[in-house]
């Protein structure tokens, strides 16, 4: 049941995926990249990681999607046109998976036996969070506000002139 | 005797699914249970809609001292059969240069998106279509891919009004977005769970027998649901937020190259986000299917839940029918300079009551932070505009 579950999940984030990286107009792509994050959102319920899913389709379909064709739309005028394929893309892709797939096959975690995996409650992950993992948190929230007062900062500047 | 007919709808589910029991193998037994609760929540809420957009005008007739519509059946109520079957037959029409995909996928999304999030509300005792520990979390999860749909739209149809329209749209929904979900963090901070149904069980208490412990009675909490409900306007695109679709200025926004039976669904759309909204508001804050009043628990808690609704979407009608439409600069100004600080407050206020011990001092230093902030959000803000002539920036 499981198995053909995640073939069908899996197949669905291939096609979009590479339908994103191939499609030669470029909102189509951006909307095919959005279909994929739902898709990877669909193997995280699989894998009974509830939570994690619900803030992929949050963030990812909701923010980043959105963000990523609200770019293209105010920065390229030639949205509409088909554009080339480019094979330096492809060579980077392919570092990069590499890169991250010798990461993965060298860490510890990977060689343990896996155990039978327990569904955390979202009352654990936030514990955890605040627990022991409340330095990194913080870090984040400073880098995040940063960021966002820098936005504000540079929209005020572009008013003055 | 109150107890069955509490539990009527569950009973009939379970006949329902009797035949199957112990016959046919798990998953099927799931699926169909899903289904069961799938058509219930379409059936209910389309009835609803039908309902609510005959109402809707009869009341704003009412306040606009006309009849409205009285002329299809009994008191005009069989206007929504009429209405439907207008729609479905009207024409089709696709722009030559429209996104052939993109223009036909983008009601389909909306609409869905606000069906899932009808989903995860509890309508009464073990009424909850489906049961997920971050119920809270998958309905902002789905709502948020309303703004990507809107978009679609927007893009799709190849016009400017449609483009400027999706362009407002996903302005205010992104600003507005924060305070709708920061002013619900407080209720989850003190309840201590993101489930629908552990949010309800939470209001179940009565002070001195008979003031409900529902969250709006806290200072905290009115605060959060004014700010929740506002927001909710936003998100649903109704006035005096209804910018994006302002007729006036440009059409009909996202919706202006749409006809017939895809018009239909945006509108459709549109109403159950409302309801969805409206139902979140009364699970946070108004005890979801709680009774006000203990000696009333007999009244089944369905009736109690739609009871609630039915006067938020009053209100919503109400609004409509009392405010005109409200610029975007001002929108935005609103959005940032007041509700989200307000909304801030809520968090602040809230964990100022549960460390006071949620009695009546907790109760009064909540209120103060909340009324300290307020002021000095009046004050600062300079609300009180002397009348001056306007100045125009972009016309003569």
């Amino acid at each position: 049941m499981n198995t053909i579950a995640f073939t069908i999940v899996a197949i669905f984030t291939l096609t979009f995926a590479l339908a994103a990286a191939t499609n030669p107009r470029l909102m189509h792509a951006a909307l095919s990249f959005a279909v994929m994050f739902l898709a990877i959102a669909a193997s995280f319920f699989l894998l009974g990681a509830e939570f994690v899913g619900l803030v992929q389709v949050f963030v990812y379909v909701g923010a980043v999607a959105v963000l990523i064709v609200f770019t293209i739309l105010l920065t390229r005028r030639d949205a509409e046109k088909a554009r080339g394929f480019n094979w330096s893309g492809v060579v980077i892709a392919i570092a990069v998976f590499a890169g991250l797939v010798w990461a993965i096959m060298k860490s510890a975690s990977v060689s343990v036996a896996p155990s039978v995996i327990k569904a955390l409650t979202v009352k654990q992950i936030g514990v955890a969070l605040m627990g022991s993992y409340v330095w990194p948190l913080l870090c984040v929230g400073v880098l995040l506000t940063a960021a966002l007062i820098g936005a504000l900062i540079l929209v005020i500047e572009d008013k003055r002139q | 005797m109150a107890r069955s007919v509490d539990q009527i709808f569950i009973h009939a589910k379970e006949w329902l699914l009797s035949p199957l029991a112990g016959r046919a193998p798990d998953w099927v037994i799931q699926i169909t249970s899903s289904l069961i609760n799938i058509a219930a929540v379409l059936g209910v809420f389309l009835t609803l809609f039908a309902l609510i957009s005959v109402l809707e005008r009869k009341i704003l007739g009412r306040m606009q001292n006309r009849y409205g519509p009285n002329r299809v059946g009994p008191f005009g109520l069989l206007q929504p059969v009429a209405d439907g079957i207008k729609m479905l037959i009207k024409e089709d029409i696709v722009p030559a240069r429209a996104d052939k995909v993109v223009h036909f996928l983008a009601p389909i999304v909306v609409a869905a998106a606000a069906i899932l999030a009808l989903g995860v509300i509890p309508y009464g005792r073990n009424m909850t279509p489906f049961v997920i520990d971050g119920g809270i979390l998958f309905f902002f999860a789905v709502g948020s891919t309303t703004e990507l749909a809107v978009f679609m739209a927007g893009w799709g149809s190849n016009n400017k009004f449609s483009m400027l329209g999706a362009m407002r749209a996903i302005a205010q929904m992104i600003s507005y977005e924060l305070p709708l979900i920061i002013t619900v963090l407080p209720v989850v901070m003190v309840v201590g769970s993101l489930n629908p149904d552990k949010i309800v069980f939470a209001q179940k208490y009565y002070s001195f027998g008979f003031v409900p412990h529902w969250f709006v009675l806290t200072p905290w909490g009115a605060t959060a649901f004014i700010l929740f409900f506002v927001s909710g306007l936003v998100e649903s695109n109704r006035t005096p937020f209804d910018v994006p679709e302002g007729e006036s200025e440009i059409v009909a926004g996202h919706m202006t190259e749409y006809s017939g039976f895809k018009y239909a669904t945006f509108f459709m759309a549109e109403y159950l986000g409302m309801f969805a909204v409206s139902g979140l508001a009364v699970t946070l804050f108004l005890g979801g299917w709680r009774a006000p009043l203990p000696w009333l628990a007999f009244i089944p808690s369905y009736a109690w839940f739609f009871a609630k609704l039915s006067v938020l979407l009053f209100v919503f009608i109400w609004i409509r029918g009392t405010l005109p439409r409200i610029r975007v600069d001002q929108m935005m100004n609103f959005a940032w300079k007041f509700m989200l600080p307000m909304a801030f407050t809520c968090l602040v206020s809230a964990a100022v009551w549960h460390y006071a011990g949620r009695r009546l001092s907790g109760w009064l230093w909540s209120f103060a932070v909340v009324a300290l902030v307020y002021l000095a959000l009046s004050l600062f803000l300079d609300t009180r505009k002397k009348f001056t002539p306007r100045t125009y920036r972009f016309a003569e």
